[in-house]
């Protein structure tokens, strides 16, 4: 198993990018995260965009996103990185601004700037990496943290009664006619990360024609908060996280626009 | 109206400010309603011509003030104002603008406290104000205006400000002087030309490096460097004092007082005047950096035998008048609290009082 996976033919990045910096990633082995950094660089570089873009990298484990990404970035508080990029979107109206957010940034301490950055429809592409844990802080439970799963603050499992479900953030704000263009997808293969791309090609190009919100959320692992193998971690993801976060597209455009995807 | 002329006219406090920020040239304007100053952002909403500023009412003032930090990061001219409950939630996001050194204007229209308190006018804010708010070692530039024309001029030196130090600026004022009017004289649109700062994130021009606006310095060593450069930027920041002085010169009691508390304490004064007590009054204009130095040479002073500190709160800036005195006067205080206006005539008793006892002693 573990072969197959780092054979040549499921090489799904250029590593000599000038939209990256070429600093290596401090991520755990196997971490979504880094995987997630180069297919948004590699969009942007496809686009040829690297001059007009502006990035706001989140609290969490992608909280240096800016010594990877080699684009103009802010660094926001917790759970602000959409109120940040509204900020950046508001007085530069004719760049490309993208969020980059896990879930407890997201989905917990900034629920309130999530929903109302996609209810004003704000012309940004935001990112969403869904591991389903809070991970830079060590693994405690997050928002989306699957029930019964065991956390450092759910050591017994996730209790639905005192805690509440995993939040399907995703879904709600698909429903806020702000919202141009909401798709989940993951990177737990060659070809969901070939999808990720094609999303994330379609999220700067509906940018491009100010159509709104583009809303990318991307399942993800944590091998070191999940405790597990990075391989074992990616089987995992896809019998559990996905059967509760099916991947796909929420929300499409009344009429997509066709985009030429190298 | 002709914005680019000067122009005087009879306004509201908020509303001078909110047009002083129109001629000042923001870029943009992010708030949400909260009384005593509402009218800003209405005013803004409805005056800011087509071709200016983008004017957006947030969610929260937690989202305003994390859209000033964008909007200021990207290089742009921005401003937030929000009375006491909403400034306390700003709080978070004006630690990280002081820390990534981003420069912008915050307008506290103080009203009373504690809680959601009363929408009367209050400086029970001051403690917030000059002494943090926030977390970490970081300081705001604070104006105390004490007139709407002052509420005007402030708009456009806080900005100078604010572009020279790459520092936030606190204008704070309270809920009378946001509401009261006076005449005022609106500098001409135009008159403090901005320039795009070069570490603004726009877009990474290909013959330069990234640009990265950040307060994260995960190494302490780092994390220390980067507080000494604050620190000495806060020093420097020292130059731009301000106090005005009135009959100090043969003053045996000085009164100490800033904003509102400044104008009903001039009055005091006069009343004491006329009743053959030799009165004088010191107005810190800039609250941080504090005029120390002023009120230390008022304590040499051979006539000064008493201080009186006038407030709208239990007693905070009383703290930084006895560090400048220094136990070298008595230093007694007076305030009303919770939206509580003090009168000239409490003010005059107080002053009796201080200077009777006095000579009782001597
Ligand atoms: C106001 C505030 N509260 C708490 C924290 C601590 N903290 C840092 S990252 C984080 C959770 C991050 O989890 P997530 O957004 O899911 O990102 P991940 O690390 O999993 O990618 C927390 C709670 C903080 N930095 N600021
Ligand atoms: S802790 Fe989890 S999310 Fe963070 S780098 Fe490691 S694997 Fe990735
Ligand atoms: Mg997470």
């Amino acid at each position: 198993m573990e072969n197959t996976m780092i054979s040549c033919e499921n090489l799904v990045y250029d590593n000599h990018m000038h939209t990256l910096t070429g600093t290596a990633f401090h991520y755990c082995p196997g971490c979504g995260h880094g995987v997630a950094h180069k297919v948004i660089m590699e969009v942007v570089q496809e686009m040829g965009i690297q001059e007009q873009t502006v990035g706001v990298a989140p609290v969490g484990c992608s909280v240096f996103a800016y010594h990877y990404m080699n684009v103009d970035m802010q660094e926001a508080a917790h759970g602000r990185a959409s109120a940040v990029a509204t900020g950046i979107r508001r007085v530069l109206p004719d760049k490309f601004v993208f969020s980059y957010q896990g879930d407890g940034d997201l989905a917990a301490i900034g629920t309130a700037e999530t929903i109302h950055t996609v209810n004003r429809g704000e012309n940004i592409l935001m990112i969403f990496v869904n591991n389903g844990i809070y991970g830079m802080t060590g693994g405690q439970m997050a928002p989306t943290t699957l029930a019964g799963a065991v956390t450092s603050t759910s050591p017994r499992g996730r209790d639905i009664a005192v805690s509440g479900s995993p939040i399907k953030i995703t879904d709600m704000l698909a429903m806020l006619p702000g919202a141009y263009y909401v798709t989940r997808q993951s990177i737990h293969n060659p070809n969901a990360v070939r999808k990720l791309k094609k999303a994330i090609r379609l999220g700067f190009e509906y940018q491009k024609l100010k159509k709104g919100t583009c809303f990318i959320e991307v399942v993800s692992n944590c091998p070191s908060g999940w405790k597990m193998t990075p391989v074992e971690s990616m089987k995992w993801m896809e019998e559990n996280m996905f059967p509760y976060y099916p991947l796909g597209d929420i929300k499409l455009p009344a009429q997509p626009i066709p985009v030429n995807n190298n | 109206m002709n914005r680019n002329e000067s122009e005087v006219r009879l306004m509201k406090g908020n509303e001078a400010m909110a047009e002083a920020a129109i001629r000042v040239g923001i870029h943009a304007y992010f708030g949400y309603p909260i009384t005593p100053q509402s009218e800003v952002l209405e005013y803004l909403m409805e005056e800011m011509p087509e071709d200016g500023g983008v004017v957006l009412q947030a969610e929260s003032e937690v989202a305003s003030i994390n859209m000033v930090y964008g909007a200021a990061g990207a290089g742009t001219r921005v401003m937030t104002s929000s009375s006491s409950p909403g400034i306390s939630l700003m709080q978070e996001g004006i630690s990280y603008i002081a820390a990534a050194e981003l420069p912008c204007l915050i307008v506290n229209v103080n009203r009373g406290g504690p809680g959601l308190g009363t929408i009367q006018p209050s400086q029970g804010d001051y403690f917030q104000s000059v002494k943090g708010g926030g977390h970490g070692d970081y300081r705001l530039l604070v104006l105390a205006p004490n007139s709407v024309q002052e509420m005007v001029d402030f708009v456009f030196e806080g900005f100078r400000l604010a572009e020279k130090y790459r520092n936030p600026i606190l204008l704070l004022a309270d809920g009378a002087l946001g509401q009261m009017m006076e005449k005022v004289e609106l500098p001409p649109a135009g008159s403090l030309p901005h320039v795009v700062p070069e570490w603004a994130t726009r877009g990474k021009a290909a013959n330069r490096s990234q640009n990265i606006v950040t307060s994260l310095h995960i190494e302490p060593e780092n994390m220390e460097k980067v507080n000494i450069h604050l620190q000495a930027k806060y020093e420097t920041m020292k130059v731009e004092v301000r106090s005005e002085s009135l009959n100090t010169e043969d003053a045996e009691i000085v009164l100490v007082a800033y904003g509102l508390s400044a104008r009903i304490a001039e009055k005091a004064c006069d009343l004491a005047r006329e009743k053959g007590i030799r009165a004088g009054l010191l107005r810190p204009i800039t609250l941080f950096p504090y005029p120390e130095a002023a009120i230390g040479a008022l304590a040499e002073s051979g006539n000064v035998e008493n201080f009186l500190v006038l407030e709208m709160n239990a007693g905070q800036m009383v703290e930084d008048v006895r560090l400048a005195v220094n136990g070298r006067k008595p230093v007694h205080f007076y305030g009303r609290m919770g939206g509580m206006i003090p009168s000239p005539e409490d003010v005059l008793h107080e002053i009796e009082k201080i200077v009777e006892h006095s000579s009782v002693k001597a």
